[in-house]
C-alpha cells in the first residue's frame, strides 16, 4: 500500500515539476515577446511577416546572422530610419537575447501571389543551383545551402521571403546602400548579376516551398567561394 | 590736409581699433595657461578622466559610427552647415598625440586648439570652459591612455559668411565670456557639484535653451527648452520642473531614475535624451545625478519660449478627431498605456500629466508614435520594453485622431495637432 501510494506521490512530483518548467519557459517566451512588441508591429507575431514585401520574416533565421544584421542597422551599414533607431542605444547582450528568440522560432511559408514565366524561372533555377562561370557567378546554395536553407549561424535561409523584398536588397548591395562586413561577398554578386537575372534568381527562389526539415544546417562544413567578412 | 580731413581720420582710426578691441575681448581676458606638469599619469586620474568624459558625452560627437571611439569624423549638423568632430585617440599626425594637457585645457576653456585656431562652438566650450584645470588634465590623461588611430580632420562645410574667422571671432565676442565654475557660498555643497556638472561638462544648456538666430543660447531664455533643427527633436523646458512643493521629493527620485536607468515610473529617455542616457549619464555615480537633480530643481522659473504653431485646427473637426481619437486609442493603445493614460511603471509611459504628450511643440509625440523606439539599455534597465512604429499602420488622419484624444484627455486639455503636420514626419 505504502508503496502505491509513493510511486503515485513521486509521480505527481515529477509531473509538476515538468509542468513548471515548461510553464517558466513559456513565462519566459512570454516575457521576451513582450519586450518586443516593437518588432511585431512590421516582423509580425513571433517575427512571421504578414506584409513579406516590405518587412522580411524572421523566424528561424540563423541568430548569428540576425545578430549580424542589427548591428549592420546599428552602425550604418544598412540605412533604414525605423531600423536604425531601434538599435541605436541597445547593448549587445540585449541584442543577442533578441537574435536567439526569433532564431528559435518557426517559420512558416505562404505561396506568393505573384506568377512568372516559364524562361525567368529556368534561369532563376540555373543561377541559383549552379551558378555562371561565364560571369564568374558561384551557385546561390554554395553559401547558403542545398535548399537554400541557410547555415548557422551566419548565413540567412532564403525561403520564405517575396520577391519584392529579395530584389530590394540585391538592388541594395548593388547600390551600396546595403552593405555588410567586408569583403562584402553579396556586393560581388551583386554586381555581377544583371537586373533581368536578379528578376529570375528572386523569382525562382520566392517560388521555392518550404521543405519539412528548414532549418539552417547547423554548421559550415565546406568551404566558401567567395571570401566573406559576415561568415568569417 | 585740413584739420576736419585729420578729424575724420582720426575718427575713422579711433572706430577701427575700438571694433578691434571689442573682436578680439575674449582672448584678451583670457588668463594664461600654466604649463602644467607632464608627469605620467596615475590610474587614478585615469579612471577619473574617464569619468568626467562620460560625464561630459565626449564620445557622443567625437565617434562616428561604426567607426573607433573618440577617432572623430561625424558630422554635427548646424543651421549654417555641418562641422565634423576631431579626433582625441593620440594619434600624432590626425589626433592628439602631440599635444600638452595646457594645448588640451586650451581648447577646454578658451575654445582654441593646439594650432591657435578659434573653435566653432558646435564644440560646446561655451559650456565646458566651466571645468577646472584638475578634471581637464583628468579627461586629457584619459584620452593620451587609449590606443592611437589615424583619423585625419575633416574640414568645416559651413556656408559663407559663417565659414569665414571674422564672423566666428565676431560670434565669440558677443557670445563667449570664458572662465571656471565660481561656486556659490550661500549654497550646498550638493547643490554646486549639480551646478558645476550641469552648467559644464552636462552641457544641458546646449540643448535645453532656445537659441537666437546666431545660434547663440539666449540666457534670458535659460532652460526653456529648445528645438534641436539637426535631430528634429525639441528638448523640452526644465524651468521649473514643478512649482509644487509636495510632489518635488517624487520628482525628484523620477528623474534621478529616468536619467541614470533610461526609465521612471512615468517616463521613458527618448529621442536624443536615449542617446545622452545610453552613453553619458548612465555612468554617473548615483550622488552625482543627485546632484544634478538637486540643482535642475531650484532652475528658477523664467519666460516660455515662443514656439511657432502649427496649422489651426477648426472646432467641428477637433470633436470629430477626439471621438475618433478615443476609440483608436482604445484599440491601438490602451493595452499598453491604458484606459486612464497610467502607463506601467517602467515599462510604458504614463500619458495622462506627460510633458512630452501636451508639449506645444508636437515633433516628439509625433516621431514617438509614427517611429516608435526603445528605451536605452543601462544597467539599471537592461532589456528595454519597446513602442512600435505606427507610420506603417495607420493613416495620418488616424494618427492625428489619436494625438487629439491623448493630448486632450484625463486633464491634458492640449489642443489637437492637424493631419498636415503628421504628414510632414
Amino acid at each position: 500500500m505504502l508503496h502505491r501510494t509513493q510511486t503515485i506521490l513521486l509521480l505527481l512530483v515529477f509531473f509538476c515539476s515538468f509542468a513548471a518548467a515548461a510553464q517558466s519557459a513559456s513565462n519566459e517566451e512570454f516575457e521576451i515577446a513582450e519586450r518586443l512588441e516593437a518588432c511585431a508591429a512590421c516582423h509580425g507575431d513571433r517575427g512571421r511577416s504578414r506584409a513579406e514585401d516590405y518587412f522580411p520574416s524572421i523566424a528561424g533565421k540563423p541568430s548569428g546572422y540576425l545578430f549580424s544584421q542589427m548591428k549592420n542597422f546599428q552602425e550604418g551599414r544598412r540605412r533604414h530610419a525605423i531600423m536604425e533607431l531601434m538599435f541605436a542605444y541597445l547593448a549587445d547582450d540585449y541584442l543577442e537575447e533578441m537574435a536567439a528568440y526569433y532564431s528559435a522560432q518557426e517559420a512558416v511559408w505562404t505561396p506568393p501571389t505573384s506568377s512568372w514565366s516559364a524562361s525567368a524561372l529556368e534561369r532563376g533555377e540555373q543561377l541559383v543551383e549552379r551558378g555562371d562561370p561565364v560571369l564568374e557567378l558561384p551557385s546561390c546554395t554554395a553559401c547558403h545551402g542545398a535548399s537554400l536553407k541557410g547555415v548557422a549561424p551566419a548565413i540567412p535561409g532564403l525561403l520564405g521571403m517575396r520577391p519584392e523584398y529579395l530584389s530590394a536588397q540585391l538592388g541594395a548591395w548593388r547600390t551600396g546602400v546595403r552593405k555588410a562586413e567586408a569583403p562584402d561577398c553579396m556586393a560581388t554578386v551583386a554586381r555581377r548579376l544583371s537586373r533581368s537575372d536578379i528578376g529570375a534568381v528572386t523569382a525562382w527562389i520566392a517560388s521555392r516551398p518550404l521543405a519539412d526539415d528548414h532549418r539552417p544546417d547547423p554548421e559550415l562544413t565546406r568551404e566558401l567561394p567567395l571570401p566573406c567578412g559576415g561568415v568569417q | 590736409m585740413s584739420i576736419r580731413t585729420q578729424g575724420v581720420i582720426a575718427t575713422g582710426v579711433i572706430a577701427l581699433l575700438a571694433a578691434v578691441l571689442w573682436i578680439n575681448w575674449p582672448d584678451l581676458v583670457a588668463e594664461p595657461i600654466a604649463a602644467g606638469v607632464e608627469a605620467q599619469a596615475t590610474p587614478e586620474q585615469i579612471e577619473t578622466g574617464e569619468y568626467l568624459a562620460r560625464a561630459g558625452n565626449c564620445i557622443g560627437c567625437h565617434t562616428e559610427r561604426g567607426q573607433a571611439e573618440y577617432a572623430g569624423g561625424r558630422a554635427i549638423g548646424t543651421p549654417f552647415g555641418n562641422i565634423f568632430s576631431t579626433n582625441l585617440t593620440p594619434d600624432a599626425e590626425t589626433g592628439i598625440g602631440a599635444w600638452t594637457s595646457a594645448d588640451f585645457f586650451r581648447a577646454m576653456r578658451h575654445g582654441r586648439s593646439k594650432d591657435g585656431r578659434r573653435l566653432y562652438p558646435a564644440f560646446p566650450y561655451t559650456n565646458y570652459t566651466l571645468i577646472s584645470r584638475e578634471d581637464s588634465d583628468a579627461i586629457f590623461a584619459f584620452l593620451r591612455s587609449r590606443a592611437p588611430v589615424e583619423s585625419p580632420r575633416i574640414p568645416p562645410d559651413l556656408r559663407f559668411p559663417y565659414n569665414t574667422t571674422l564672423a566666428l571671432m565676431a560670434w565669440r565676442a558677443l557670445y563667449f565670456r570664458p572662465g571656471q565654475y565660481v561656486p556659490d557660498e550661500g549654497r550646498s555643497d550638493v547643490w554646486n557639484r549639480g551646478a558645476y556638472l550641469t552648467e559644464g561638462l552636462g552641457h544641458c544648456s546646449a540643448c535645453h535653451t532656445p537659441r537666437g538666430s546666431l545660434g547663440n543660447i539666449d540666457p534670458a531664455l535659460a532652460y526653456a527648452g529648445g528645438e534641436i533643427p539637426s535631430l528634429g527633436w525639441d528638448a523640452p523646458p526644465l524651468n521649473p520642473l514643478t512649482s509644487d512643493e509636495t510632489s518635488k521629493h517624487a520628482q525628484a527620485e523620477q528623474m534621478a531614475a529616468l536619467l541614470k536607468t533610461g526609465v521612471s515610473k512615468r517616463g521613458v529617455a527618448t529621442g536624443p535624451m536615449a542617446e545622452v542616457v545610453f552613453h553619458s549619464l548612465q555612468y554617473l555615480d548615483r550622488e552625482d545625478i543627485d546632484a544634478i537633480v538637486d540643482y535642475v530643481q531650484t532652475l528658477p522659473r523664467g519666460e516660455p519660449r515662443s514656439v511657432q504653431r502649427g496649422p489651426r485646427v477648426p472646432e467641428r473637426q477637433r470633436q470629430t478627431l477626439l471621438t475618433r481619437g478615443a476609440s483608436l486609442y482604445a484599440e491601438q493603445c490602451s493595452d499598453c498605456h491604458g484606459m486612464d493614460g497610467e502607463g506601467e511603471a517602467y515599462k510604458y509611459p504614463a500619458l495622462a500629466a506627460n510633458g512630452l504628450v501636451t508639449s506645444p511643440s508636437p515633433s516628439n509625440l509625433i516621431r514617438s508614435v509614427l517611429f516608435g523606439g526603445f528605451a536605452p539599455s543601462t544597467e539599471g534597465n537592461p532589456r528595454p520594453y519597446g513602442m512600435p512604429p505606427y507610420s506603417h499602420q495607420l493613416a495620418d488622419d488616424e494618427i492625428a485622431a489619436i494625438l487629439a484624444y491623448i493630448r486632450n484627455a484625463w486633464g491634458n486639455g492640449a489642443p489637437p495637432v492637424s493631419v498636415t503636420e503628421v504628414a510632414r514626419y
